[in-house]
């Protein structure tokens, strides 16, 4: 009892807290109030205890941010990558920091309501997505027209800059690919100082249009403080693509929601996930696919190299709803543990209502293979090059499929120096 | 080059082998025959240094060598080469990629420089030859949906791009039809010098037909039981192993 009376305090104390007015702010604000943040014993939250790791690491009673004093960044730029640079600094966006322009798509800053934001990801059902959208600060809306192939990607820099205090932050993201137009987005989790822990609650929606496509790639490697909730909502309509990619590889506290919903026919959606973690990084990815017509493929990739006192949640809900015939959907989650102590939980969830459907889904968790090993090793291969050629296939996969060659070569170098690559 | 004297090795609570006895030379090929179960296998693996089996009596010297005290990676940096019942398929890693780090380490182990990548394909593109195998094979991921004959195929390559001193052929023979044994053999054949040595762990006496061995050893129950020239196989081959068999519970 006196538990869910302490978790009912700190929702009470947070809704006291978001001063923001407005339409949609007003109905997520009564959204978190009724469902209360995750109780432990919330199914979705199960291996993730976000309300218990919030309490503890953070004082809920106090949002002030200062505003950083940062001049520089260039740290954490990807090489070589020509792009749209948007930063965003402790919840707000900073202008001088940022360097873009309009030519092929429209960017713009909101710290209102407008248009479709709050249409796509449901505050309804989850209290951290109600949290993000009662209590943002600042929105980047990305809007490409018809027909139009962005050349450069737009990154997108969540920074935390925690050299003073701790810091708590509410963003979102909207994007809007036009009809037979291309778009990749690059969102990028930096952290500065690290003196105190840092939570971030990013809220993406993205509309893909008729036969357009987004690239979207996530990249979580930045800090051991960071604690980051991420729900990424996205649309799709007929003809459409999505390629989403996923790398974690530092934070303490992760958790991805990541929905595709295919709402056309003809549709193509790829949710590829990596997580190499060790320390005590806690990862939880849960996706969700939802097949709504007929003829639309979806494949699903998430791989686990986990290590230390580590641990990995995947969580894949397929829907194929009655009117979705001849859906091709796949899924697939395979980890490898390195350490004794290093956990992952797995779970596969179909629902499928058609009967003309081609699904399948499989999971792994295991060691890496000693026989694999003992083959490399006989032709003179060392112990450590040998492990590190293994893991490096495994996680390869992965990002193979990668369009941009310059993410890929970056992701590439990550990981090669995490798995310590050497041949 | 290797003596085996009183090999005792068990796995987990089982000893295979018994106090068996083997002097290999230079330049000598020799087939190690007997039937399931008899420990083949589990010699080949022993030496090949498998952490799974432990040796609990005797000694194995190569070349003047405690060949027990080195690791796998040692040993086959100092020339020893197991060629696998069942080659493991690894996804991921091709078998180009894989025989470039494992040349380069071994020559790095001996004090050389590492190949270059000319210098590496045009080696490669040699050894191709012999076992008659395609590129296209060797750019794929390492035995990832090879058929038995082109891993085995595959083994043969990795000896000639290695040029062990010492190679054992775990049952290379087994599940090939007589094509690809044919090309199999033809390739240790060619690698045959005075200067190496191959043991032929093998369960069909075919395979000697076009791999001629010097000497032909009986292993039975972790022992060697007879050991002969080329003819002992042709025999064994004609009466079965029952006559072995018999000779053995005789003694």
């Amino acid at each position: 009892m006196s538990q869910s009376v302490e978790l009912k305090n700190s929702t009470q104390e947070i809704l006291s807290k978001i001063t923001l007015e407005g339409t949609i702010r007003n109905q997520a604000r009564e959204a978190l109030g009724s469902l209360g943040l995750p109780a432990s014993k919330n199914e979705e939250y199960k291996f993730a205890p976000v309300t218990r790791i919030l309490e503890k690491n953070f004082n809920l009673s106090n949002f002030t941010v200062e505003s950083s004093k940062v001049t520089d960044i260039s740290s954490f730029a990807i090489n070589y990558l020509d792009a749209h640079v948007l930063v965003m600094i402790n919840g707000s966006f900073n202008k001088s920091l940022s360097s873009y322009d309009d030519r092929e798509l429209k960017i713009e800053l909101l710290n209102q309501e407008s248009g479709k934001l709050g249409t796509l990801a449901d505050y309804k059902t989850d209290a951290l997505v109600a949290w993000n959208t009662a209590a943002w600060s600042a929105a980047i809306r990305l809007v490409v027209a018809e027909n139009i192939t962005v050349k450069k990607p737009v990154i997108i820099h969540q920074i935390i800059d925690t050299t003073n205090q701790e810091i708590k932050c509410f963003n979102r993201v909207l994007i809007e690919v036009g009809k037979s137009s291309e778009l990749t987005v690059v969102e990028k989790l930096d952290t500065i100082g690290n003196q105190h822990n840092g939570f971030s609650n990013v809220v993406t929606e993205a509309f893909i249009e008729p036969n357009a496509e987004l690239n979207y790639v996530s990249l979580q490697t930045d800090s051991s403080r960071r604690y980051h909730f991420s729900q990424t909502s996205i649309w799709q309509a007929r003809d459409s693509r999505a390629n989403c990619f996923t790398l974690t590889m530092d934070g303490k506290f992760i958790r991805n929601n990541l929905q595709v919903i295919l709402d056309g026919e003809g549709c193509e959606s790829h949710l590829l996930g990596l997580y190499l973690v060790q320390g005590d990084t806690l990862v939880d990815n849960h996706t969700v696919v939802d097949h709504k017509k007929a003829n639309s493929f979806s494949n699903e990739l998430y791989k686990g190299i986990v290590d230390d006192n580590a641990r990995g949640v995947f969580n894949g809900k397929i829907f194929v709803r009655p009117n979705a015939q001849k859906t091709n959907a796949f899924q697939s989650n395979r980890n490898i543990l390195l350490s004794d102590k290093a956990t992952v939980n797995t779970k596969p969830q179909l629902e499928i209502w058609a009967d003309d459907v081609k699904c399948s889904h499989g999971c792994t968790t295991g060691q890496l293979d000693e026989e694999a090993l003992f083959y490399l090793r006989a032709r003179g291969i060392g112990e450590d090059t040998a492990r590190a050629m293994m893991l490096y296939a495994f996680a390869g996969e992965v990002i193979e499929s990668l369009k941009s060659e310059t993410i890929k070569s970056y992701i590439d170098s990550l990981i090669s120096e995490r798995l310590h690559k050497n041949f | 080059m290797l003596t085996i004297k009183n090999l005792h090795a068990k796995i987990e609570d089982n000893e295979i082998l018994k106090g068996l006895n083997l002097e290999v030379n230079a330049g000598e090929v020799h087939a190690i025959m007997g039937p399931n179960g008899s420990g083949k296998s589990t010699l080949a693996s022993v030496l090949a240094g498998r952490e799974e089996f432990e040796v609990t009596e005797g000694e194995i010297t190569y070349q003047g060598k405690n060949l027990l005290e080195l690791e796998p990676e040692e040993r086959a940096r100092e020339g020893v080469f197991l060629a696998f019942q069942y080659p493991v398929e690894i996804p991921g890693v091709s078998t180009i990629n894989f025989m470039k780090t494992a040349v380069n380490q071994v020559r790095e182990s001996r004090g050389q420089e590492p190949l270059d990548a000319v210098s590496f394909l045009s080696m490669m593109k040699e050894k191709m030859k012999l076992v008659e195998i395609d590129q296209s094979l060797l750019n794929r991921s390492l035995n990832e949906g090879f058929s038995g004959g082109e891993k085995k195929r595959n083994e043969i390559f990795q000896m000639a791009m290695l040029e062990p001193k010492l190679a054992i052929l775990d049952e290379t023979d087994s599940g090939l039809d007589i094509d690809a044994l044919r090309i199999v053999a033809n390739g240790v054949n060619k690698l045959r010098t005075k200067n190496n040595a191959i043991i032929v762990v093998t369960h069909y006496q075919r395979l000697l037909e076009y791999i001629v061995p010097d000497f032909v050893h009986v292993l039975y129950k972790g022992k060697i039981v007879k050991s002969g020239t080329k003819e002992l196989a042709l025999e064994l081959e004609a009466k079965g192993y029952d006559w072995i068999k018999d000779q053995v519970a005789v003694v």
